[in-house]
């Protein structure tokens, strides 16, 4: 059988961790790309096989349709915890959470600060959006001020509403957590940025050394009511500015750590 | 084995131990904190996993994940904790787990007290958390009971893939009896077909409660219920005591039970025929039972340390059968025998007939002034 594209010059293909299923993702939406940063990763270490994900409840509720590894689905905001369950009794194996804004830095506020405070051995790949994409729009505890939202119609008044919290800073500050960062995916080189860390979050698991975290600044065309290039633009331009790219937390021995 | 001195929650943990959990978190609540206390010590010992939740909320999404691997996983809590968790026993139910729960109830609703009540029982045999789900729930009246279903209840959990509840009050979690433990025996991970332990060999699995197509869901939901019809087929259990003779029958579950024991054979001895039915197994009720029970006697007195929860389920068994009388103790007040006991005179000497309310006749007792 011909084929179009020869295995030499093979420059990008499916990540064997993704599985055949096309994402439900809206257009211009940043959840499949890092979706497919995880599956890259994990293909990269080998350790698909030996990785448990835990599916939030959000947009990202079907994240284990599409990568191929073993996977639990949480309540709401509570997969730091059920996490902490499955990583307790399984420590040889590679546990992760996948969590949107409301559900990590609203609902399951409680279950993030405690899993990092703990030092839990678990990986954290944290979407921040600034919206709640799943419900329909509504105002996220990262929703920046001003912002209109379906529960912000006039835009987020922080007088009301109060101020973004910003999680990477906030659990930085945990004894607990050897790797905290920010990266974002607007753009091929942030994109890169983001697989490298997503990278040293797994290796920081598998060397024992504590809550890893990588929180990803992501788009939600639809939730923005942008479109899809434009979303790019309005995370680039107002987002980082409010939310700063850079490390937080990285412990000695983490910093040790060679790749 | 010998018998030892055990007080009623550390007991319980210890066997729980001892018959190969593998895995517990919980928060601290009184009065249930000595389950939580002695397994931070004992878990580590035999090298196994211990976490002090962040709260209920943590506990049981943490005994949810932990769950997921197939391990012997337990939590425990006390009323208000329990409220806390109906939000992931829903999950658990709807995913198909086995997980124990100890329920060590306390005196409500809200904050409430630290005394013994049986507030608890609708919340968790009739379900607080949301969907159509039946958790298995065993009441013991005694340590050494509460000892012995701590097998059972793992077992149970595991057979039918669904939570079982060990539901006692405060005074069994604390007070001190002798009992028999069971031997120390080795852990063994069972091998399920659905657990999410790594795709190592075989294909990936995945463990949700979400149904997104209705008619699968409604698939689920059908499935959950042949399974409970099982499960109430064959894991009815109670106790009888003098009901051979008896013309009047009181039924009590846990400790309302145990001191209705008392007072009925404190009846006994003046003469009145008067017997026990203790049901063990709560849910699934023993309602063939008490139907049946029914049949043979005069009347019957239920006696709880709530406001007739189980009376409810008394009264769907017994219907125009026997005529029913309540009595309960509330907000932590455990009833005395003489107490008892004289409701059962008063029964003896003037049988209730089967008009009218039993709650309401209770209440109105309750409520009216003693001359
Ligand atoms: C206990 C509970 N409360 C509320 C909801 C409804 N809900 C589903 S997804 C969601 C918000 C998700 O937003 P986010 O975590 O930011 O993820 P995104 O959808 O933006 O990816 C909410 C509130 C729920 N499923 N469970």
């Amino acid at each position: 059988m011909a084929t179009i594209v020869q295995l030499e010059n093979l420059v990008y293909s499916r990540p064997a961790a993704f599985t055949d299923t096309p994402t439900h993702y809206c257009p211009g939406c940043t959840h499949g790309t890092a979706h497919r940063l995880i599956a890259e990763v994990l293909d990269e270490m080998k350790i698909t096989d030996r990785t448990i994900g835990v599916a939030p409840v959000g947009c990202a509720v079907f994240a284990y349709n599409y990568m191929d590894t073993d996977f639990v689905e949480a309540a709401h905001g509570r997969a730091p915890a059920m996490a902490t369950g499955i990583k307790r009794l399984l420590p040889d194996r590679v546990v992760f959470t996948y969590q949107g804004d409301g559900d990590l830095a609203s609902i399951g506020m409680g279950e993030i600060v405690h899993a990092a405070a703990r030092g839990e051995n678990i990986t954290v790949v944290f979407i921040n959006n600034a919206i709640y994409g799943m419900t329909g729009g509504q105002m996220a505890p990262t929703t920046l001020p001003g912002m209109k939202t379906t529960s912000s119609p006039s835009g987020r008044d922080v007088e009301l509403q109060g101020y973004p919290i910003r999680m990477a800073e906030m659990l930085a500050t945990l004894d607990g957590a050897g790797y905290v960062v920010r990266r974002s995916l607007h753009d091929p080189k942030n994109i890169r940025l983001a697989k490298k860390a997503i990278r040293t979050a797994f290796e920081v698991q598998l060397h024992g050394l504590g809550f890893s975290m990588v929180e990803l600044l992501s788009t939600c065309s639809t939730g923005w009511g942008v479109t899809p290039v434009e979303s790019l633009g309005w995370l680039e331009q107002h987002m980082i500015p409010a939310f700063p790219l850079g490390d937080y937390k990285i412990s000695p021995s983490v910093a040790a750590i060679k790749l | 084995m010998t018998r030892e001195l055990w007080k009623g929650n550390e007991a319980i943990a210890e066997a729980a131990v001892r018959v190969g959990l593998e895995g517990y978190f919980g928060y601290p609540i009184t009065p249930q904190n000595e389950i939580l206390e002695w397994l931070s010590q004992r878990m580590p010992e035999v090298g196994r996993a211990f976490v002090q939740a962040e709260s209920e909320l943590g506990a049981i999404n943490m005994v949810y994940g932990a769950a997921c691997t197939g391990a012997r996983v337990m939590t425990s809590s006390s009323s208000p904790g329990i409220s806390l968790m109906q939000e992931g026993i829903s999950y658990i139910a709807g995913t198909e787990l086995p997980v124990v729960l100890i329920d060590v109830m306390r005196g409500g609703p809200g904050l409430g007290n630290i005394a013994p009540s049986q507030g608890d029982y609708s919340q968790i045999c009739h379900g607080g958390g949301h969907g159509d789900y039946h958790p298995i729930v065993l009441a013991p009246a005694s340590i050494q009971e509460a000892v012995d279903l701590v097998p059972l209840a793992f077992d149970l959990a595991e057979k039918y893939l669904n939570i079982a509840v060990i539901l006692i009050d405060g005074s069994i979690g604390q007070m001190m009896e002798p009992v028999e433990l069971p031997e120390m025996r080795p852990v063994v991970r069972k091998d399920y077909p659905w657990a999410t332990n790594g795709a190592i060999g075989r294909k990936r699995r995945v463990l949700s409660s979400i149904y997104l197509e209705v008619s699968i869901e409604e698939e689920v939901n059908l499935r959950l219920l042949k399974r409970w019809e099982e499960i109430q087929k064959n894991e009815i259990r109670f106790k009888e005591y003098y009901l051979d003779d008896a013309e009047i029958a009181v039924i009590g579950f846990g400790t309302s039970g145990r001191v209705a024991l008392s007072a009925v054979r404190a009846a006994r001895s003046q003469g009145i025929k008067v017997g026990l039915f203790r049901p063990i197994s709560v849910s699934p009720f023993p309602a063939r039972q008490v139907a049946e029970l029914a049949g043979r006697v005069k009347s019957i007195l239920v006696v709880e340390m709530n406001a007739g929860q189980m009376l409810k389920d008394v009264q769907l068994a017994v219907g125009d059968r026997a005529p029913l009388e309540f009595y309960g103790r509330l907000g932590g007040v455990v009833p005395f025998p003489n107490e008892i006991l004289g409701e059962i005179q008063r029964i003896a000497k003037q049988p209730p007939s089967l008009d009218g309310n039993p709650t309401q006749r209770w209440l109105a007792r309750m409520t009216t002034p003693k001359k």
